[in-house]
């Protein structure tokens, strides 16, 4: 056993449910905490970013048109993916962001309730931010929250898991579909759970993880015309003011990362969705 | 008309006898000052410009240029009056503030219609049945929330956010203004609104009213000017808050302007709605609907049904029945009670309609326009359907803020909503039908903010408006017009 050499994974990118590596061929190192090669990671191009918005695109209409109840059950089917290959992302938690097994262990445990608590959402938004108005005239009038479109996501840079989960799991609970630029420094773990979304029953092109510069690829989801929304989480601030400035370009909603405890906050599923009210006709 | 095929109504344009709303009403003052700090200063010592009548192009008043250092004035106005007053006055005492400004405007609701109809051009009919009404609502119903905001699901204690800087249009002056103070007083914020350019008269009355309703001096502050007033108020770095609604060039600049600082923002912008019209639809009602939803206040609405969609199997009677229809709008003096579609609000809005009117003949569609007899002075345009338009068209694309409808057709419900949702805008649409399976399948598609379903351009204080997309984002109206004034 000890003899035999292991296997190495190489992480690709996540697109329309396939595994590409960057059509740019390029690829960069990915160093852990302690300064040791982990791997080499796809360093994907603006060009693999316009090829997951066309993708995203086409699944959103997909993932909408699902039942909220299957909705939920596909995201607590990748808690149940993510349960099961905990070691896995406990590894590569602790060997990215330099803590503890018992540390890792926690960031990880946390991550996967966190994604079980969103899938419990899926069929609870509409009640919670919708409702009926009590017009002034003949008319049954009420208002529901549909998801935005297509979220553009900087993941944070340091929690490689955790922080991921909470930015990407969010809008896509609220019935969107999501581009994620993992975190530069640290993109296994966000990988890892991009591949368990394959066997979770995601529609192709409902998250796309791209890996990458954030400086260079930021600046592409920023200004990408049929991106609706963008998550700053993973930006500091003089470059989160650079990209919600390119984001205004075409009238996206920002979130901006918030200095405010949002523990257990629905800001995030808040953020990324369109109150729609319709009016009907009331007579006989 | 255009077309000889269509069947001549006997009805034509219905004559009747003059009957006009008196201008006296309005009490005008031949000079105004801005409003700061709960009084209004000195006309003569601000740059002037005038405002004027765009039925007669004659002048109503002299209005003040809001400068740079006004705003200054207004925000710190603003600001002393959050910090000393409006921050520490109770919920219930917010309340009853908002409650006497909906019941002074209620009071002085005529006084209100007519300068609201001479300052903007729309008919008397639309602003004493409509605007006023709406403003008046919008105070009441938001008054009731200014001390239950602990239920309104954003938190246990949810806090205002602060000063908030507020830019209104001019197609709906003192509704847009109405839209923006009351919920933001109610959740406990202090303002400065900059009234639109061409239409300052009904914010400078409503300042009047603030005053008799005892509001504390600050809380409101009404700054008029043109765009270099807004801009300054925009990058004011004592703004918290700010709230647009205009075209969505110009909130694009504000978003730009905005995302280098930590201003939280709402949007209400432009829009290309799409007025859907199944082959099962009511005739009667959706004709009148059709013709509500675009010429309604003289197609200056941010939600107008601009593009007809029809099902191909109709089309042709739709058209008929339309043109018909549209050949007995009564155009004409805006203060005449019988009048349905009044002036166009300034002259560079009617250059932009003719303009984008001359490239839907170019392009190809084909046009009918009322026949019926245009007043010499003043901005007007005659209501106008084009035909034939197809998407790419300029017309079909791009908002024109006029009477202008553009018809295009469609054959199965899959291409009404792939047609209604080709375009950047997101604000609004009209679904007409009398199976509601079909309505609704369509409302869960539609790209918009708003669906109307069987009717169109209805607005109602407890109702959440606003846009998806490039017609802006954040809501007014219902308990949703408060997140865009609460720190959450």
């Amino acid at each position: 056993m000890s003899d035999r050499l292991e296997i190495r994974k190489t992480y690709k990118l996540l697109i329309n449910g396939a595994f590409p590596r960057s059509e740019s061929g390029r690829s960069y190192e990915v160093i852990s905490a302690k300064d040791e090669f982990l791997a080499n990671a796809a360093q994907g191009s603006r060009k693999d970013l316009r090829d997951a918005v066309v993708a995203a695109r086409a699944a959103q209409a997909k993932w909408w048109s699902l039942s909220a109840y299957n909705r939920g059950q596909v995201i607590y089917r990748l808690a149940e993916m993510a349960e099961s290959r905990s070691d896995e992302l406990v590894e590569f938690v602790k060997l990215s962001e330099g803590v503890n097994s018992e540390k890792a262990k926690a960031s990880v445990a946390k991550a996967i309730d966190r994604i079980v608590w969103y899938a419990g959402w899926t069929d609870k938004i509409s009640q919670v931010l919708g409702g009926a108005n009590p017009v002034a005239g003949p008319f049954y009038n009420f208002s529901v929250p549909k998801p935005t479109g297509v979220i553009g996501v900087i993941a944070p840079q340091n929690s490689s898991l955790e922080g991921f989960v909470e930015c990407v799991i969010a809008p896509i609970a609220a019935g969107n579909s999501v581009i994620a630029l993992a975190s530069e420094k640290r993109p296994i773990p966000a990988v890892l759970l991009g591949e368990m979304t394959e066997t979770s029953d995601f529609p192709a092109g409902v998250l796309n993880i791209i890996t990458g510069f954030t400086s260079e690829l930021a600046l592409g989801l920023a200004s990408h015309e049929d991106i609706d929304g963008l998550d700053l989480e993973g930006a500091d601030e003089a470059f989160a003011d650079e990209l919600a400035f390119l984001a205004a370009g075409s009238i996206k909603r920002v979130l901006r990362p918030s200095k405010k405890n949002q523990k257990n906050s629905i800001h995030r599923l808040r953020a990324f969705v369109e109150t729609s009210t319709v009016w009907h006709t009331i007579g006989q | 008309m255009t077309e000889n095929n269509l069947p001549n109504s006997k009805l034509g344009s219905l004559q009747y006898d003059p009957a006009p709303e008196s201008a006296a009403i309005a009490k005008l003052k031949s000079s105004y000052g801005l409003f700061i700090n709960g009084k209004f200063t000195d006309p003569s010592k601000h740059e002037q410009f005038e405002t004027i009548n765009p039925a007669t192009e004659k002048r109503l008043a002299t209005i003040s240029q809001g400068s740079t250092s006004d705003i200054d004035k207004a925000v710190k106005a603003a600001r002393k009056a959050y910090d000393n007053v409006w921050s520490k006055t109770t919920g219930a005492e917010r309340a009853k503030y908002l409650y006497r400004i909906a019941r002074i405007i209620q009071e002085r609701s005529r006084e209100l219609a007519v300068v609201e109809t001479l300052d903007n051009g729309k008919p008397i009919r639309e602003s004493r049945d409509v605007d006023v009404p709406l403003a008046a609502a919008h105070f009441f119903y938001y008054a009731g929330w200014a001390d239950k905001l602990e239920h309104a699901g954003f938190g246990n204690a949810p806090k205002p956010i602060g000063v908030a800087g507020q830019i209104i249009p001019w197609n709906f002056p003192l509704m847009m203004a109405a839209w923006k103070l009351a919920p933001a007083l109610a959740a406990g914020n202090t303002c400065v609104l900059k009234p639109a350019e061409t239409t300052p008269l009904s914010a400078l009355l409503l300042g009047e009213i603030l005053q008799q309703a005892g509001l504390p001096d600050g809380v409101v502050n009404i700054v008029t000017g043109d765009g270099v007033t807004g801009s300054a108020l925009v990058d004011h770095p004592g703004v918290d808050k700010i709230a647009f609604t205009g075209s969505t060039g110009v909130g694009r600049l504000i978003q730009q302007r905005v995302a280098t600082s930590h201003k939280r923002l709402t949007l209400e912008l432009g829009g290309k709605g799409a007025n859907i019209v199944y082959e099962d639809a009511p005739i009667d009602e959706m004709i009148e609907g059709i013709i509500d939803g675009i010429f309604f206040n003289q197609g200056h609405v941010c939600c107008a049904g601009s593009r007809l969609l029809v099902q191909e199997s109709i089309a042709d009677d739709v058209l008929r029945r339309l043109v018909r229809r549209v050949e007995q709008l009564r155009v004409g003096d805006p203060m005449d009670k019988n009048t349905d579609i009044g002036a166009i609000n300034s002259a560079d809005q009617l250059k932009r309609i003719k303009e984008l009117v001359a490239y839907g003949e170019q392009e190809g569609a084909t046009r009918y326009t009322s026949s019926c007899e245009l007043p010499k002075k003043g901005f007007w345009f005659a209501p106008t359907v084009f035909a034939d338009v197809s998407q790419s068209h300029r017309i079909a694309r791009e908002e024109i803020f006029g009477p202008v409808l553009s018809v295009l057709t469609f054959r199965t419900p899959e291409e009404a909503i792939t047609k209604a949702n080709n375009t950047n805008y997101g604000l609004a649409c009209g679904v007409w039908s009398e199976k509601g399976s079909r309505t609704l399948w369509t409302a869960e598609r539609l790209r918009a903010g708003v669906v109307w379903a069987n009717t169109y351009n209805k607005f109602d204080p407890t109702s959440p408006f606003g846009g998806t997309r490039e017609s802006g984002f954040g809501r007014e109206g219902g308990k949703h017009g408060l997140e865009a004034y609460l720190n959450v």
